[in-house]
Order: structure tokens, then sequence, then C-alpha cells
């Protein structure tokens, strides 16, 4: 037996799109094996289908050089096949204990579980506690218990989807720690990631899936990042410029003292959180997600209410009472995280979903009381044009578009009104290398031109690649915002591990 | 005085026993995170068909059978539409009682002003005699019993089983139960089914023990008092018996008052089981902490699995 | 083999409008059934109930009389439901209206003129956006769940009207029959002729002209202003809405106050025409009926005229089947619902291909 698990030809197939498209891939024991592709490239759907969790169109599994189907899930584990999923398949409402069991085979006993739980956790260094109830924990300690779920029932080979994607600095490490010691114990491991760092660091081999099909099959020790993002994105990548002159002008967006209670037991508090964004620079609050992003995006853009006006100042005027399209009309334009229901209404045509945000600010879009149809269509084909996005037919409905279209869709709106304040949940999650570019790239420009720019982002290696100056997340406080040149990912690690202490923090980031 | 107050407490039991049943079955319901407001539907089926198939077989527990079944068939119906079709819960389950009250009342047709058959009593020899505490302890119709066995039972089952685990895992985060592995809609089928058997009994139970007869319109807005019962309950079983206990002894309250003749307009009394539930529903609905601690978090959404 | 749906990339047009169609040609075929069960021949029986109400001029001014109230809370419906706020208390709403607007005869009894039929009305649009004024509050004010209380309160506007015409209102000349005195002049809603003589008579009433008046105003306003895009985007994409800057809170009361005032003015017309006073069962569930002449209509107020023409008939086919073949008149009510059921079950068509998978993998694809 060479290999654990060998995928021969696979396809999957939805619809029109041929998501993954005769992918051929072996793994041997022991082995940290990388999936590198861009979003989109098919990742995701191919590990789907190893976890059992979707059917190929056509090809084949081999498992220990047998010809296998995988009808389910639970067949896959009890092949001896775990995964820990990028989006967790966590209860919120139940306990630790309750949402390991719902994966355990055989007889239902919560005591005997909650022994082997503390058992493993301690072990492999993955503390849990198995009575506390899932909304209440962090993310780290969410994925734990999504590895701890796995290892329980012994596996011969761990998928891993994205794993660092929600981890600060340090709980990686620690993750990188557990996953070499599981591979020494021949464990094998499938390693999804867009980190190449951590890819050359961690894995053994790695596969590279661009458009469905592999297109190279690596040992990423021997190879650079460089070359590695090459491979993935099949040419050489964008880099953002920008004329970094230090023209920095008046505060344009000011948060003083910033208080927002939690809006339900899930949430998460803001506490003085105090930032000021100057004309021409872009400023990036980093932080791991459930940290307050999300609040801090409805307390900016005021979709909630703030106790307080003065907490809150666009060009110098107190605007915390305002709703959000009062500070639209002050000048500031918002994009939030989430594109499809949040930022866009996913029934509605592109033309349709212009009136959403431009319905108070834009006078030609609506006319005593009536929108004109004309006004919004003239505006989306701009956007269209201006940030080339790319669709099927004139005037789309906005879920049929890809999610990096749709991204560059909904930050032109925004643009399209060229902003003197503009904040933006993450810019580019989920969006191909080819959007995430342009995206950026107009941010950039956006400031240049004079505006303020607030960008709150998950993935560090965006942050660094157009921040000025960066402020860092973590249970609804923000630490001070650095300028960028006197910051490293470790820096910023230890920021978000929540060092909060204002002093120590200082210290931290001038070390 | 022993007297009335046995007969107002028997009343007050027998009163509260359909709005128990009905309410504990769409717990279930709930819980797995489907929200059927057919409730009302179901039971006007159940009362009649219950009604009907005693009075053909002359036998009052083929009608209790007939009533539990005729309720899950109707919510297979709700199921097959909310579940393979995915289409709006809460328009499904308005369109359940719709259909359910306008069929159960072309069934009934032919029963109006018939007697029914009397689900009688359980008589213990010694115990049943036993003044007081007899007739009330020992001395009612099955359903009575079997209402609050369900009850404990469905505690049981949703916190102390894997089945019911599963059923709260699956009304927690489908997408999550999805990816282990679980059949969201499968659970969900069962569930449904179950909230529908119940319906059918509350509302066997009305056309059986409650007063035996069959009326056009005789569930009277107790499937809506379930529903908000279930609201009442913030999703605990054993509070659904505090809850329709409550309500029970409201309605009763209103005939005795009537039938002493006390000045306030019968309509009046009629109309405070509905005025209780509404202040009961602000009462409860005020409190959020409470109310988001155990609402099921996909109560309402639907559900297609990626294939 | 299993019955499995397929997202569409967009949402089928053609299936939108294929919809009712599909659904109600399922529920013809679903009576034939029936009715064949019965022994009936299904044809001539289906004859009866649905195309009889459409021969004879007197059946065509009975179809305008009972579609009329339908499409004024239909359409009203439509809208709410459209951003998602559930009022099923129409029924109650109604009731409301027309007891607060019979106030006027019942108190003024000599109070006629034209003034008389203008406030009479609007107190029915007041009673009803009153009645309708409760859920709201509640759910703004307390988050509690508007389809319970809203329907709680039909029985109990119910009772109360029983309560009024049994009790104070009742007319001392009414040999303790349960009814308010009739309406008279003025009390009473002008009728117009449609069609002359020459074609055959149709007189319409003014609740006619109100209906088809508030069904286009809604459709404009749905179709063509910035407060119809607000509350679409309200209902189909709450999160969006927010950040649109809409407030949730005043959807909720402006879609209560206009399909409970609606539902209001339906109740007032219904006892200043057809019932001619105040009494108990001063409709036949019109408030209810409406909850399915606004998803055939496809939440669309025009739809809602549309639905409210074919719910129509099912009342009238229900009254001639009665009397021509002996059967029950509740079976439109059975049609009603098993309609609905269908529209509700095509709708998912829209937005999902209906796969039939077999055990073999290569699954076939059914018509859809």
């Amino acid at each position: 037996m060479d290999y654990l698990l060998e995928a021969l030809h696979v396809t999957k197939v939805f619809g029109t799109l041929k998501a993954n498209d005769g992918v051929t891939l072996k793994v041997k024991p022991g082995e940290i094996h990388a999936f590198l592709g861009e979003n989109g490239a098919g990742k995701s759907t191919l590990v789907k289908m190893i976890y059992g969790a979707l059917q190929p169109t056509s090809g084949e599994f081999r498992w220990m050089g047998k010809a296998v189907t995988i009808p389910s899930p639970a067949a896959a584990r009890k092949l001896g096949i775990g995964m820990v999923f990028q989006h967790f398949s966590l209860f919120e409402a139940l306990t630790v204990a309750e949402n390991i069991a719902l994966a355990m085979p055989g007889a239902f006993d919560m005591k005997k579980l909650s022994g082997r739980i503390a058992r493993v956790s301690r072990d492999y260094g993955l503390p849990l506690e198995p009575t506390a109830v899932v909304a209440d924990l962090s993310v780290g300690e969410r994925q734990r218990i999504e590895i701890v779920r796995c290892l329980l029932q012994e596996p011969k080979l761990l998928i891993m989807d994205e794993p660092t994607a929600v981890l600060t600095p340090q709980e990686a490490d620690q993750l990188f720690i557990t996953l070499a010691r599981l591979a020494s114990e021949g464990c094998a491991v499938i390693y999804i990631s867009h980190r190449l760092e951590e890819v050359k660091r961690l894995c053994h081999n790695a596969t590279i899936l661009r458009h469905g099909k592999v297109v190279a099959n690596v040992d990423p020790t021997r190879e650079t990042a460089a070359s590695l993002a090459k491979l993935m994105v099949g040419g050489d990548i964008h880099v953002v410029k920008s004329a970094r002159e230090d023209q920095r002008g008046a505060t344009r967006l000011k948060l003083d003292r910033l208080r927002l209670s939690a809006d339900g037991p899930f949430a998460v508090e803001l506490r003085n959180v105090s930032l000021d964004v100057k004309a021409g620079e872009v400023v990036a609050i980093a932080g791991v997600a459930g940290n307050g992003q999300s609040e801090l995006f409805d307390a900016v853009s005021g979709e909630r209410s703030l106790a307080q006006a003065a907490m809150l100042l666009i060009d110098g005027k107190p605007m915390g009472h305002d709703g959000v399209n009062a500070r639209r009309n002050a000048g500031a334009a918002f994009v939030p995280e989430e594109r499809l229901g949040h930022g866009a209404v996913p029934a509605f045509t592109l033309s349709q979903n212009v009136v959403l945000t431009r319905h108070s600010s834009d006078g030609a879009l609506v006319k005593s009381g009536m929108v004109s149809s004309g006004g919004a269509s003239g505006v989306s084909q701009r956007v269209i044009k201006d940030y080339d996005v790319r669709k099927g037919k004139p005037d789309p409905e906005a879920r049929s578009l890809s999610g990096g279209n749709l991204q560059k869709f909904v930050v032109g709106r925004e643009l399209d009104r060229r902003p003197g304040v503009l904040v933006i949940n993450q810019p580019t999650w989920g969006v191909d290398a080819g959007a995430s570019a342009t995206i950026r790239q107009a941010i950039v420009d956006l400031a240049r031109q004079g505006s303020a720019v607030l960008v709150i982002s998950q993935d560090l290696d965006e942050i660094f690649e157009i921040a000025d100056r960066i402020a860092v997340i973590s249970r609804g406080q923000l630490s001070e915002a650095y300028p960028a040149s006197d910051l490293t990912p470790e820096k910023i690690g230890l920021l978000m591990a929540g060092a909060h202490e204002r002093k120590e923090m200082a210290h931290a980031a001038r070390a | 005085m022993n007297d009335q107050l046995l007969s107002v407490i028997l009343t007050i039991i027998t009163a509260s026993t359909p709005l128990l049943l009905a309410a504990i079955g769409e717990l279930v319901v709930e819980r797995s995170g489907v929200l059927n407001l057919g409730v009302e539907g179901m039971m006007a089926v159940g009362a009649v068909s219950g009604f009907g198939a005693a009075l053909m077989t002359g036998n009052p527990y083929v009608g209790v059978f007939a009533a539990l079944a005729a309720g899950a068939v109707l919510s297979l119906l709700f199921g097959f539409l909310t579940l393979t079709m995915v289409s709006n819960q809460v328009a499904t389950g308005l369109a359940l009682t719709l259909l359910g009250l306008g069929a159960a009342g072309l069934m009934g047709e032919s029963f109006v002003g018939q007697p029914g058959i009397h689900l009688e009593r359980l008589h213990i020899p010694g115990l049943s005699e036993v003044p007081l505490i007899g007739p009330i302890l020992f001395g009612q119709d099955f359903l009575v019993y079997l209402s609050l066995i369900i009850v404990a039972a469905v505690s049981y089952v949703l916190f102390r089983t894997k089945a019911g685990l599963i059923i709260r895992a699956v009304g927690d985060s489908q997408q999550s139960a999805h990816a282990l592995g679980y059949s969201v809609v499968g659970v969900r089928y069962l569930c449904v089914m179950f909230g529908g058997a119940c319906s059918g009994l509350a509302g066997g139970y009305l056309s059986l023990a409650y007063t035996p007869q069959w009326v056009e319109n005789m569930t009277a807005g107790r499937g809506w008092i379930a529903l908000a019962l279930v609201v009442f309950s913030s999703w605990l079983p054993w509070r659904i018996v505090a809850g329709a206990y409550l309500f029970g002894t409201i309605t009763v309250m209103g005939f005795s008052l009537q039938a002493y003749g006390i000045g306030i307009p019968s309509q009046l009394l009629s109309a405070l089981p509905y005025i209780v539930t509404i202040l009961v529903l602000v009462v409860i609905s005020g409190n959020r902490a409470l109310m988001r601690a155990n609402t099921p978090a996909c109560l309402g959404q639907p559900f297609v699995p990626d294939r | 083999m299993r019955l499995v749906l397929e997202k569409r990339a967009e949402a089928s047009g053609r299936m939108a409008i294929l919809s009712p169609v599909i659904a109600i040609a399922l529920t013809l075929i679903t009576g034939g059934i029936i009715f064949a069960l019965r022994g009936l021949n299904p044809f001539s029986a289906l004859y009866v109930f649905f195309v009889e109400p459409l021969t004879t001029s007197w059946s065509i001014e009975q179809l305008i009389v009972k579609a009329a109230p339908l499409a004024m809370i239909g359409a009203g419906l439509a809208v709410s439901y459209m951003a998602n706020v559930w009022n099923i208390g129409a029924e109650g709403q109604l009731t409301a209206g027309a007891i607060v607007g019979s106030a006027i005869p019942v108190f003024f009894p000599e109070f006629q003129s034209p003034p008389t039929l203008a406030l009479m009305l609007s107190l029915g649009v007041i009673g009803g956006m009153a009645w309708a004024a409760i859920p709201a509050f509640l759910k703004n004010r307390f988050g509690t769940n508007e389809i319970l209380t809203s329907l709680m309160l039909v029985y109990v506007i119910q009772l109360a009207l029983d309560w009024l015409v049994r009790g104070p209102w009742r007319d001392p000349k009414g040999y303790n029959f349960p009814k308010t005195i009739a309406f008279s002049d003025w009390q009473l809603l002008p009728q117009f002729q449609l069609l002359p003589p020459s074609v055959g008579p149709i007189y319409i009433n003014l609740g006619a002209i109100f209906a088809v008046a508030a069904v286009v105003a809604l459709a404009f306003m749905m179709g063509r202003t910035l407060k119809g895009y607000e509350l679409r985007v309200q209902g189909i994409a709450p999160r969006a809405g927010r950040f649109a800057g809409f407030s949730r809170e005043k959807t909720v009361w402006f879609c209560f106050l206009l399909s409970g005032g609606l539902a209001g003015l339906a109740g007032i017309c219904e006892v200043m025409s057809t019932v001619g006073q105040l009494q108990p069962g001063i409709s036949p569930s019109y408030g209810f009926t409406a909850i399915i002449v606004a998803f055939l209509g496809r939440l669309n107020p025009i739809g809602a005229l549309v639905a409210a023409f074919a719910l129509a008939i099912s009342y009238l086919g229900g009254e001639s089947a009665q009397v021509a073949l002996g059967i029950s008149d509740k079976t439109a009510r059975v049609f009603q619902g098993v309609l609905l059921f269908y529209i509700l079950a095509c709708d998912s068509l829209i937005l999902y291909r209906l796969k039939i998978i077999g055990r073999t993998p290569g699954p076939a694809e059914a018509k859809a």
C-alpha cells in the first residue's frame, strides 16, 4: 500500500459549471498535503467529495488501494476520514460535549464521552471544557472542538479547510505543532490554504488547482511563495501601486470613545473605540473574526445608532445619532462584509441594487418619490464598465454573479460616488486574485485622491499591501493605530491575542 | 361545594388537555426548526375524523386512532410542501389551516347534530372513589394521562437521548447538521408528523371527550392558542403543562362566571382566552433574553442541501 | 426514486407567469377527481362550479360583489406579505371597520346627506386601521409575533360584534334578532350602471370602484415608487433593507395600517351594500380568503384583482353547485384551500428546478 487515498480523474459538475475537471491526486500516510488554489479553483468541492458530502459526477476514489464510493460523511468517518470545515459545522446552542457526540457513532454516553474529550484535548494540547456552550466560545476554541471531534475517531486522514484564516499567528503556530504530531503518528493531513508561507513551512507536498484542474504537484519546500502564487493564479500577480507620498490631510472620520452594547447573547460589546482617519490615508483594522468587526461596521455605518452624537464625527460634524442615509449624504460610503443579502439584494438586478445605497444621496435616482429606472441603469452601466464587472446578460440578478464580480459591483457602486469617507469590511473575502487586485487598487487610488478610507480585514497580507496605518480589534477593544511600517505579523498577532494594557501594547508594537 | 369544586377541576383538566396535546407536538416540530401554523386545521380534521370513526364503529378508541392518523396524514402534506418543495412555511401553515377547516366542515356535514360517542373515564374501584382526589388522579380518560406521558417522553427524548440531540441540532443549525451527515429533511419530516399526530389527537379529544359532538369550527382557535403556548413555554416541554392548564383554567373560569350570572357580558368572558393569549405573548416576547435563549435558530428557515 | 429541487441561477420569468395557471389547472383536476369519487360527472360538475357563474348578467353582478372585497383586502395583504409583515387578521379588521362605520346610522339614524356616506366610509377605514394598529404596536414595542396577535384579535372583535348587536346596538323593533336597524339612503352605497340594459344590465356599487382604485394605486406604488422598493427590499433581504436606511418599524406600521384600512373599508362597504345593516356573519370569511387571493396573485396587487375573480367564482360556484348538484357549498372552501397548496408548491418552481433522482447516477430532468 503506497497511497492512503487516491482520486483518479474526478469530475464534478454543478449545472453548467465544471467545479472539478479530471482531478487526480494521491496522498500518502503521514503526509501533510497542501491543496492550493484561488477562491473558486475547486478545492472545497474536491474535499467535500472525499468527505462524502458531495458525489462526483465521474471518476473514482481509492482508499488504501481499493476502489470506494463515499456516499455520506458518516461513511467517510467510518473509513477513517475526518474533516474540519472552514465554516465550522458546530451548533451554537449546544455544549461542547453535545457537539462532539453528534459526530460520534455508536452508543450515547455523555459521561464517558466527556472523559475521552478531556483525555484527547490534554494529549494534543487542545484545552476544552465539555460543558461550555459553543455560543460563548472564541473562534479558536471552536476550531479545537472540530479538531477534537475528528481526533476522537482516530482518523487516518484529516482534512483541514483554511484552518488558519480564523486564528491569530500564535494560535496558528500551536495548530502546526498539533498537525506535525499527528503526521508523525502516521495520520495524513490534507491542508487547504492560500497562505503560501505556512504551506512552505508545514507541508510535504502540494497539489495546485486552477479552474477545477490540477496544474501542478510540487514539493513546497523547494518553491518560493512567488512561484507558488504564479502557479495558482496562472500568471504574474498584480501588485498594488500607490504613490506613497505622505500627504495626509485633515481628519475626515473620527471615532471618539465609541461604545455600543452587545446586541444579543452571541454579540460583542464595543468599548471605548477611538480612531482618526485622515484625508489621503488607508487605515486598516486587523483582527480575528468575531471580535467586534461587524458591530464596529454597524456603528460606523449608522445601521445601529450611537448613544452620543459626538462618538462619531464625519468631517468634523457629530453624526452618532444620524442614520445611514444621513451619513451617506455627508459624503460617507459603506461596503459591508456580506455581499448577498446585506450589500445587495440577491433577487434584484444590478440596476435595482444601485438604488439600495444611493436613493437618498443621488437626486437622479429618485424624483418625487418615484424610482427612475433610467437613472439607475445609467449608474449601473457606468459601474459595470469602470470596474470590469463580468456578467452573462445586460442587467442580471445580483445572485447570479460570481463572488468577485459582485464584490466589484458593490464596491464600485460606492466608489462611483467619490465618497469623502469609505468604510469597507473584508473587501476581498472570498474573491479571486484578479478581482482582489482591482478592488485593492481602487481603494488605494481613492485615498490618494483625498478621501479617508477605513478597511476592516482579517487578511494580514491584504492589510500590509494597502494600509498606511494599522489598528487591531480584540474583544471589542481597538488598539492604537500604528504606522504599517512599524508592524510585523507577529506583533499584530500579539495585539490580536488581546494584550490589552495600553503600555504593554505600545511596548509590543514598538519592540 | 366540594362537588362544584370537583366538577370545575375536572372541566379544567378536560379543557386543558387538547391544548397540551397540540402544543407539545408543535414544540417538537419547532425544535427541529419548522414552524407549522396549521395546527388549527389539523385539529379540525382530527376532530371530525375521530368523531366520524367513533360513530361508525361505535368505538371511541378507534376514533382516537383515526384522529391521530388524520392529523399525521395532513401534516405529511405540509411536510411535502415545506420540506420537499421548500415553500414558505408561514404561508403553507396558513394554507393547511384553511384547507383543514374547509375539509373538516365538508367531511362533518352529515355529523352535525348527531350524538357522539363519549370516551369514558377510567374507573379504578376504590381509588377512583376517594373524595376529590380519587376522581382527579384516578378518574380521567386515558388521553389525559397520555398527554402527560407524552410531555415526559418528549422532555426525556429531547434532553437525554441522541435522537433528541439530533432534533435540537437540526433546529439549531441545519447547515452543520447536514455537514455532519444528518438528513435534515428526514428528521424534520418525522417531527412534523409527530406534531401532526399530536394535533389530530388534540382535535379528537375535543370531539370525543370535551364535547362529544361535531360542530363546525369547534376548534375555536385552540390551535392558535397552542402555538402561542409553545412561545410561552420558551420551547421547554414542562412549561407547556403549566401554560395549557393556565389557559384551561381561564376558559373554564369564563364559563363558570357565566353560569353564576355575573353582570359581565358573556362575550367578554368568551374572549378572555384570546385576550390572555395576547397578553402572555406580550410579556414573554418583551423578555428578549428568555426568547433568545431557547428559540431554535433555524425556525422557519427553508433548507435546500447542495448536491 | 426521489424528488429533489435544484436552485436556478435566476428566477424563472416564465414560471412566474405559469405557476398560478398550473395551480388552477391542478385544482380543477383535483376537483374533477373529487366530483368523480362522489359519483358525479366531473365535467358537468366543473362546468356548474366554474363556468356557469359567468353566464348570466345577474351572476356577473354577484361575481363583482364578491370579488370587490376580496381584491381590496387581497391587494393590501399582498403588499404586506411582500414586505414580510404577516397580517392574517384581516377578517377582524374588516369587522372592526364595519362596526365603527355603523356607529353613524346606529346613533344618528336621521343623519342623511352625502357627508353621511363619506363619514361612514372614513370611519370604516379608521376602524380597520385601529384594529390593525394593535398587532403593529405590539410587534414594534415588544417583538410579539404578529401572526398570532392579529389572528387572536379576529375572535375578540367578532365577539365584540356579537355583544353589540345582541346588546346596546340591537334594533329595538327587530323582534330580538341580533342586528342593528336597517340602513337607508345615504347610509347605503350608491350603485352605478356598468353595462347598458341592451347588453344585459350590470350594476356595480361604489365598493367595486374603490377596489379597482386601491389595486391600481398599490400596483403603482409597488412598481414605481421608492416606498414600493423599500417594502420589497424589506421582504426579501431585511439586512439589506437596514443597510439602505429603511426603518423596519415604520414598515410594520405602514403595512398594518394599509392592509387594515383596506379591510376596514371592505367591511363597511359590505354592511353598506349587500348586508344593509350590522349583524354577525357580515362576511363569508373574506378576510381569510383574501390570504389566498394575495398568494394566487403572486403578491402583486394586479394579480390580486385577477385572483379575486377566480375565488369569487368558487364562492358562486359553490352556491350554484349546491342547488344544481346537491353537493355542499363547503366544497368551495376545500377548493380554495387546495388551490393555495398548489400555488405554494408551484411557486417553488420559480426559484428551483424539479429533479427526479433515481437510484442510478445521472439524474433525469423533469419538466419544470
